[in-house]
C-alpha cells in the first residue's frame, strides 16, 4: 500500500516552523519514514505543477505555516486546499497571525516611511516602488498586502497546530494521527484543551485565590525559580494559554507569553488573557484597580502578541493613535504588475 | 535592449529573491539586478512594545538564526539600562552563542553549501544535494553531523529555554544560572563539536584543496571582489562573535576603521533602491558610489571570510593555525575570493568549538550570580553581535518607562547586500553571451549566492536551501522565448 501523502508549505513566516520540521526529521525518523512528502519547497525538489497533477483530496494532510500576505501565497494555499483531505494551520502565525501580525498595528505607508525614510541609518535613495524605470528597462516589485491574515481568513482550515514554533512532540502526534486516518473533529486544535498552568511544574505554588497588588517586569526582580511566576507579580499568561508545550519558558524562569494560543472556544485570545489577568487585581475600588492596571504597559503587544490578525481588533486600535478597529476586508489581489 | 532574463527562484521558494538581467543588442549583459521582493517591517511595529520583549520579538525575524537576534537584543538592553551583567551571565551567553554558531555553520557546510564542493561543482545535479554529500563522505560522517547538531540544539534549549526563539536574555544577565551538571554536558558537546570541525576541515583539504580545478575556481576572477571587510574584534583585535568593537580593513587589508558600536551611525549607512525591499549598507567614510568594488567604493562585506580578513588573529590555537593555512594557500590577507567563505566558515566552526570548550571549563561559569538588576532610567541602547551571516546591530530608543519609540536593526545580510548584488552582476556578465543561456549560468549564480549563505529571512524570510532556478528568456513584448531549468 502506498504511504499517505503529506505536504509542507510556508507563507509569511520566519522559517522557525521549517526548522521545527527539520528537528522532527532529525529526531523522529520513523514519523517521516511513514509518509510520502509530495511538496516541501524549502527542502525538497517538487514543483507546484507536481501538486497540480494530483487528484483533488489526494494529499492526506497539508501543513501550512506562516500568515498570508501576498497573492502568490494565496494561490498556493488555495491549490493545497483543493488537493488535501486535511489542511493544518501549522504554528502561531498560520493559526492566529503570530508576531509578524503585529504589523497590523501600522499601515502599509507607515511601514514604508519608517523603514525606507525615517530610520537614522537610512541615508539616500528612493523608496521601493511596484514599478521602476531603470536605465536598462523596467523592474517590478510585488506589492505587499495592507493586512497580515491568518490562514483560515483565506481558506477553510481543518486543524490547528499551536506554538511558536509547534513543539516537536505535538507535530509528531499530529502527523501520526492524520496519516493513520484518526481524524479528530474539524476545527480541533491539536493540543490539550487545558490551560498551561495545569501542566506547569510550578502549579502547586499558584494560590487558588491569587490577588495582586502590583505587577513587575522581568528585569525588576530575580524571580524565584520554584514559585509561580504570576504569584511573583510577573505577567505570566499561563492561565489563558493552551498547554502542550511543556512550559519551557517557565522552566527557563521566564513568564509564558502566550504562543500556544487560547484554549477551547475562546474567540479572542487577547481579551481572554486581559480579563484573566484583570480578575487578579487585588484592589476592588475603581481607582485602585486603575492604579494596578496602569502597571501593565503595552497591553496590546502583551495580550495580543501572537493573535492580533485573528482577534476582533484585527488591525489598529484606538489607543495606538490610529484609526479605530475595523473589520478586515478581503484584500484585492496583490502583486500589481509582478512578472510571472 | 533585445531581451530580458528573469531568474525567478520564487517559482518554488516564494518571494525570496529574483534576478533580472538586461541584455543589449550585441548579446552582452547590460546589467543584472538582484531583487528582494518582500518586507515585514519589524522596526515599524516594534514601536510601542516593552523594551524587555525585544529579544523575543526580534528573534521572529529569523527562525534560522533566532539566537543572533535574541542576543543582539539582549545586549542592547544591557546598554539601554546601563547595566553590567555578572561575569557568569556573560560567559553563559557567549558559550550558548558559540554552540549556536557551531550548529548553524555545520548546517550550512554539510547540507546547504557543501554540495557545491564536497560533491563537486561539476557533479551531476542529482547528486548536488544532501544525499550526494552523504554518498561522498559516508553515512558515518553524515550521522555525526546530525548527532552533533541534535546534541547542541538540545543543550541550547536547556540553557536558553527554547532553541527556536530563546527566552533567557534579560537586561543585566540571564534568566537562569547554568547548573554544574549542564556545564559538564556543554563541555562534552564542545569536545564533539571540535571533532566535527576537524573532520570537516580534513574533508575540505582532501576533497577541495587537493583538487587543482577547485582551487582555480575559488580564486577565479568571476568570484572575486576587492572590497572593505568588517567584523567584531576583542581588545586585542582578535575575531569575536559575542562582544567587542568593530574593525574595518580596506581592500589592501590595512586597518581602516576601528569604532565602538555606539558610533555605528557615523560609519554605516543604508542606501535605498526603488527596485528592491532590501537596503544596501555602505561605509559612510567612503560614501555610496553605486554597485562597484575597490577602495573608492563604500561597499563592504561581513560574515566568515570578512571576519577573518578584518581581524588580526583568532584567540584559539587550532583555529589560528587553520586561518594561517587559509591565508598562506590563497595568497595572504585579505582574501577577496567569495567562494573561500566556505573554508573560512570551517575555520570559524573550529574556533567556536574551541571557545565553547574553554568557557565550559571556566570554573566561574556555573556561578549562581547571573543577574544585575537595572536601576537606571532607560533612554537608548545599542547591541552588536556577529551573527553566522555577519554583523548584526540592534538599536533601541525608549521613553523613560522603557517603551520602544524607535528601533533600528542593521541585519547581517544587509551588510552584504551590495556585494551579493555585485556578485550576481559579475556572474551574469561572465556567462551570458549571445543568445545562449546555459545551465552554467544557473550553477554559477547559485554558487555565488550560496557562499554568502544569504539569509534573506532576515530581510525577508528565505531559509537558504537547495535553490532551484528557472531562467525565462522573454522578448521585448514579454513573450516567453525559452525556459531553462536547473532543478
Ligand atoms: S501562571 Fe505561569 S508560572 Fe504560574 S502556574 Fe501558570 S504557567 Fe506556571
Amino acid at each position: 500500500m502506498s504511504k499517505p501523502k503529506v505536504a509542507f508549505y510556508w507563507c509569511a513566516s520566519c522559517g522557525g516552523c521549517e526548522e521545527a520540521v527539520v528537528d522532527l526529521a532529525e529526531q523522529v525518523l520513523d514519523v517521516v519514514g511513514a509518509v510520502d512528502i509530495v511538496f516541501w519547497p524549502v527542502a525538497l525538489d517538487f514543483k507546484v505543477a507536481d501538486v497540480e497533477a494530483l487528484a483533488d483530496g489526494e494529499i492526506a494532510a497539508s501543513f501550512i505555516n506562516g500568515a498570508v500576505r501576498t497573492s502568490e501565497q494565496r494561490e498556493i494555499v488555495e491549490l493545497l486546499r483543493r488537493k488535501s483531505k486535511a489542511v493544518v494551520a501549522f504554528g502561531a502565525c498560520a493559526w492566529l497571525g503570530g508576531i509578524p501580525g503585529l504589523a497590523n498595528l501600522r499601515t502599509r505607508e507607515e511601514i514604508l516611511a519608517e523603514v525606507y525614510r525615517d530610520l537614522p541609518s537610512v541615508a539616500d535613495g528612493a523608496m521601493p516602488r511596484e514599478e521602476v524605470e531603470v536605465p536598462e528597462g523596467r523592474l517590478h516589485l510585488p506589492r505587499f498586502d495592507e493586512d497580515v491574515r491568518t490562514l483560515d481568513q483565506v481558506i477553510p482550515v481543518d486543524y490547528y497546530l499551536p506554538g511558536c514554533p509547534p513543539p516537536v512532540a505535538l507535530i509528531a502526534q499530529a502527523v501520526t494521527a492524520l496519516v493513520e486516518g484518526r481524524l479528530p473533529e474539524p476545527g480541533t486544535v491539536l493540543a490539550p484543551d487545558v490551560a498551561l498552568c495545569s501542566e506547569c511544574p510550578r502549579r502547586a505554588t499558584k494560590p487558588e485565590d491569587l490577588k495582586l497588588e502590583r505587577f513587575v517586569r522581568p528585569q525588576e526582580i530575580v524571580a524565584d525559580p520554584e514559585t509561580c511566576l504570576l504569584a511573583q507579580g510577573l505577567l505570566c499568561l499561563g492561565p489563558a494559554t493552551r498547554a502542550g508545550c511543556g512550559a519551557p519558558c517557565v522552566a527557563a524562569n521566564m513568564p509564558c507569553t502566550g504562543c500556544m494560543g487560547p484554549t477551547g472556544r475562546v474567540r479572542d485570545q487577547g481579551a481572554k488573557a486581559l480579563s484573566a489577568i484583570a480578575s487578579l487585581i487585588a484592589p476592588s475600588d475603581p481607582e485602585g484597580v486603575a492604579k494596578v492596571a496602569e502597571q501593565i504597559l503595552d497591553p496590546v503587544g502583551t495580550f495580543y502578541r501572537y493573535s492580533l490578525p485573528a482577534s476582533l481588533l484585527h488591525r489598529r486600535v484606538g489607543t495606538d493613535g490610529g484609526r479605530p478597529a475595523e473589520p478586515s476586508e478581503p484584500v484585492a489581489a496583490a502583486g500589481g504588475g509582478e512578472p510571472r | 535592449m533585445t531581451r530580458e532574463i528573469l531568474i525567478d527562484p520564487i517559482t518554488r521558494l516564494e518571494g525570496h529573491g529574483r534576478i533580472h538581467i538586461f541584455v543589449r543588442d550585441d548579446g552582452e549583459v547590460d546589467r543584472a539586478y538582484l531583487q528582494i521582493p518582500e518586507l515585514r517591517g519589524f522596526e515599524a511595529f516594534a514601536r510601542g512594545r516593552r523594551a524587555e520583549e525585544m529579544p523575543q520579538i526580534t528573534s521572529r525575524i529569523c527562525g534560522v538564526c533566532p539566537m543572533a537576534h535574541h542576543m543582539a537584543g539582549t545586549k542592547a538592553l544591557d546598554d539601554l539600562y546601563r547595566v553590567e551583567p555578572p561575569p557568569a551571565a556573560k560567559k553563559v551567553r557567549e558559550m550558548v552563542y558559540d554552540a549556536f554558531m557551531i550548529e548553524d555553520h555545520a548546517l550550512h557546510f554539510f547540507f546547504l553549501g557543501g554540495p557545491d564542493f564536497v560533491v563537486g561543482p561539476t557533479a551531476p545535479k542529482a547528486e548536488r544535494n544532501i544525499l550526494g554529500v552523504l554518498g561522498k563522505v559516508g553515512l558515518e560522517v553524515g550521522g555525526k553531523v546530525i548527532a552533533v547538531r541534535k546534541e547542541l540544539r538540545g543543550l541550547i534549549e536547556e540553557a536558553a529555554g527554547k532553541v527556536i526563539h530563546p527566552v533567557f536574555g534579560l537586561p543585566g544577565g540571564i534568566s537562569k544560572p547554568l547548573t554544574p551538571e549542564l556545564r559538564d554536558r556543554f563541555a562534552e558537546g564542545a569536545a564533539h563539536a571540535l571533532e566535527l570541525a576537524q573532520l570537516a576541515l580534513r574533508l575540505f583539504r582532501e576533497v577541495v584543496l587537493a583538487n587543482p580545478s577547485y582551487v582555480e575556481l575559488i580564486t577565479s576572477e568571476a568570484y572575486t571582489h576587492r572590497t572593505y571587510y568588517m567584523g567584531l574584534v576583542d581588545e586585542r583585535e582578535r575575531l569575536s562573535f559575542y562582544d567587542g568593537h568593530l574593525r574595518v580593513v580596506d581592500p589592501e587589508g590595512r586597518p581602516f576603521l576601528s569604532y565602538d558600536v555606539h558610533d555605528y551611525l557615523e560609519h554605516v549607512a543604508e542606501h535605498v533602491e526603488p527596485w528592491s525591499y532590501i537596503k544596501f549598507c555602505y561605509l559612510k567614510d567612503v560614501g555610496w558610489h553605486g554597485f562597484t568594488d575597490g577602495a573608492e567604493s563604500g561597499v563592504y562585506a561581513v560574515a566568515p571570510l570578512a571576519r577573518l580578513n578584518a581581524s588580526e588573529a583568532l584567540s584559539t590555537p587550532l583555529a589560528q593555525e587553520a586561518a594561517e593555512e587559509l591565508f598562506a594557500t590563497l595568497g595572504g590577507k585579505p582574501v577577496h575570493h567569495t567562494l573561500a567563505t566556505h573554508w573560512a566558515r570551517l575555520v570559524e566552526l573550529l574556533h567556536a568549538a574551541e571557545r565553547m570548550g574553554e568557557l565550559a571549563a571556566d570554573p566561574e561559569i556555573a556561578s549562581p550570580e547571573v543577574r544585575t538588576l537595572p536601576t537606571e532610567t532607560p533612554t537608548e541602547g545599542i547591541g552588536v553581535v556577529e551573527a553566522p551571516r555577519g554583523t548584526l546591530i540592534h538599536h533601541y530608543v525608549t521613553d523613560e518607562r522603557g517603551i520602544i519609540e524607535r528601533a533600528n536593526l542593521i541585519v547581517a545580510t544587509q551588510n552584504n547586500a551590495a556585494r551579493i548584488a555585485l556578485s550576481v552582476d559579475k556572474a551574469a556578465r561572465a556567462l551570458v553571451h549571445g543568445a545562449d543561456v546555459d545551465e552554467g549560468l544557473l550553477n554559477q549564480v547559485e554558487m555565488a549566492f550560496r557562499a554568502y549563505d544569504p539569509c534573506f529571512g532576515c530581510a525577508t524570510h528565505a531559509l537558504p536551501g537547495q535553490m532551484p532556478l528557472i531562467v525565462e528568456v522573454r522578448d521585448l513584448r514579454g513573450e516567453l522565448i525559452r525556459e531553462v531549468r536547473r532543478d
